[in-house]
């Protein structure tokens, strides 16, 4: 199992992947992967029981992870690939023709790793609920995890999931929600407020936890916890994140949410940011 | 010739609770969804006999649809019932991009089609359903005619892989195909053989047509009636091969022009023998409050529509 320091390091590398993958086609989503890149890895590295060289659709006796906020494929593909699911040099074909690396992630070229198509916001969380549902059924142990972008609950199916997993008391469910407060069109708050999240959660039945998303050492500390306090409830943290960690011009703005950096970024930005695994 | 024999009178919303019923038996896999309207989709007896293989969604259909991809992915056969419009127009994004898109393995069963739910009106009447459905890759969609063929339908999707649109009806409608028939995906069934005419209809207007062709047959015109209960994939040979001896063509379906079976034998027909084609549906309206019998009249869905456009098609040969 992979040190503190160790995650870090392979974040580093996740990073890389991102803004050079995004810049490579001067299209995709920095902003958002940079501030999930090291929740993605703890998950990929170490959080999750998965098999990657034996990807399976229906994931049996396995964790499985659906990324509802497809828009950032960018960390979701490099995790994938950097932890075994298809070769590194791979990531080179993000959002070109024919390849297994779509825009935002999808099944339809059977691309390992990914179990649904995502995208149109606001449906990972039902899809969720199957795969836990499903795992109830057949007394398969293993958490489903969960991405949502903190805008994202601004679509309603959300909170018809977020209903029904508690009724169902659906408690094999660790959802993050990316709260790094912001959406295109400018801050959370002033798009649509008021926002206080764990008030919402709780009042829905789950048992709600926060961490630090750009912090390695809080997010393992916070998964620990999650784990030695399953009750039976759904299970939500609420994941505070800096949209574009690690690359410092891109942080603290909505800006950098769909738009790739030019070749003198992309040096910037690279600079940052330690090779550790060897680039693809 | 033209006789037919009515085995009973049944909706066949109840065909598809019974072939719900059948398919839960012979597969463990299936499971069954239902956003509060479990009565009206005759999913009680799947209820009562798989209680842990059935899940009240409550009135939230997007969440039924996502819940149903999951419960696919992980291996199971779902299958998801409300009312057609819920089914279909209010989830379309949901069916697109988690069902259809991600080729999941779901079935979304869907009743109270067209305007034969009657009073409610416009709002629950959907007729633009098999149109939407159509129109997704990859996605069958089926309209079976009665009781007994709706439950060999539910049956045969049940043991077919892939995303499936199942649409029936709410009204009591005779009962005339076998309880023992083999349902084939995608396979046409000629219910009377015919020289000047073919009639492919779907759904309710299957029994419509059979009247239709019989009123024909007194006017000394044979009409070729064959129940298109798979709209896609469309039986593309079935219909070239009717239509080549017959000459022209009627479509008949409670659903808009637009979409439709229709639609589709004419897009066959423009691109590899073009007839003259007459229809028989709706035409770019909503529908209202009434009796079934009512609106099937006031919307031009009834036997004499059938037999109108039969004789338009002949006269333009």
């Amino acid at each position: 199992m992979p040190s503190t320091k160790e995650l870090e390091n392979i974040a580093s590398q996740v990073r890389r992947d991102i803004v050079r993958m995004v810049h490579a086609v001067q299209s995709g989503h920095p902003g958002g992967s940079l501030g999930c890149a090291d929740y993605f890895t703890a998950l990929y590295f170490q959080i999750m029981n998965h098999k990657p060289a034996q990807f399976t659709q229906d994931a049996k006796n396995e964790d499985v992870f659906i990324l509802s906020n497809g828009h950032i494929s960018p960390v979701f593909y490099s995790v994938l690939a950097r932890s075994g699911y298809f070769p590194v040099n791979e990531l080179a074909t993000f959002r070109k023709l024919n390849s297994r690396l779509q825009g935002h992630p999808a099944t339809h070229e059977g691309l390992p790793g990914i179990r649904i198509a995502s995208g149109s916001l606001g449906q990972g969380l039902s899809v969720a609920c199957g795969i836990g549902l499903a795992k109830k059924l057949e007394n398969d142990a293993s958490f489903v995890y969960v991405n949502t972008g903190d805008g994202e609950l601004q679509e309603g199916q959300n909170w018809e999931a977020i209903m029904f997993a508690s009724h169902r008391k659906l408690n094999n469910l660790i959802v993050t929600v990316d709260y790094n407060k912001q959406q295109i069109d400018g801050n959370i708050e002033e798009i649509m407020g008021f926002y206080d999240l764990k008030a919402k959660f709780e009042a829905f039945g789950w048992s709600v936890y926060e961490m630090d998303g750009n912090n390695m050492q809080d997010i393992l500390d916070t998964n620990a916890k999650v784990k030695a306090n399953i009750s039976d409830k759904p299970n939500v943290i609420i994941m505070k994140t800096e949209m574009g960690a690690g690359v410092d011009f891109m942080m603290g703005s909505h800006e950098w949410h769909g738009i790739a950096p030019n070749d003198e970024q992309l040096a910037r930005a690279l600079n940052q940011l330690p090779e550790t695994l060897g680039d693809y | 010739m033209h006789q037919i024999e009515i085995l009973g009178n049944n909706d066949t919303r109840s065909g598809f609770g019974a072939g719900l019923l059948e398919a839960g038996k012979a597969d463990n896999r299936v499971v069954a969804l239902c956003a509060d309207l479990t009565g009206s989709l005759k999913m009680d007896a799947f209820k009562k006999e798989f209680p842990e293989r059935f899940f009240q969604m409550g009135i939230a259909e997007a969440n039924m649809i996502g819940v149903a991809a999951g419960l696919a992915t992980a291996g199971k056969i779902p299958f998801t019932g409300t009312f057609a419009n819920f089914s279909t127009g209010r989830v379309y994004d949901q069916i697109r991009q988690s069902v259809a898109y991600s080729d999941k393995n779901v079935k979304i069963c869907a009743s109270h089609a067209g305007v034969t739910l009657g009073e409610d009106g416009a709002t629950h009447q959907i007729l633009e359903d098999i149109g939407m459905m159509r129109m997704l890759p990859g996605m069958v969609v089926i309209n079976p005619c009665d009781f007994n063929q709706t439950k060999a339908a539910t049956i045969a999707i049940a043991k077919y892989h892939g995303p499936c649109y199942l649409r029936f009806g709410r009204p009591k409608v005779p009962i005339f195909t076998s309880p023992d028939q083999v349902f084939e995906i995608g396979k046409a069934v000629t219910i009377f053989e015919g020289t000047d005419v073919s009639i492919f209809c779907t759904g309710h207007l299957v029994w419509k047509s059979i009247q239709a062709a019989q009123a024909l047959a007194e006017k000394g015109i044979s009409a070729e009636v064959i129940n298109i209960h798979t709209i896609k994939p469309l039986d593309n040979e079935a219909v070239v091969a009717s239509v080549l001896k017959t000459g022209c063509a009627v479509s008949a379906e409670e659903h808009m022009y637009n979409g439709g079976l229709g639609d589709s034998v004419a897009q066959l027909l423009g691109r590899n023998m073009p007839r003259p084609i007459e229809f028989v549906g709706v035409n770019d309206s909503f529908g209202e409050s009434g009796t079934p019998d009512q609106l099937m009249s006031k919307y031009g869905l009834d036997v004499m529509d059938v037999v109108a456009a039969a004789e338009r098609a002949i006269k333009r040969k």
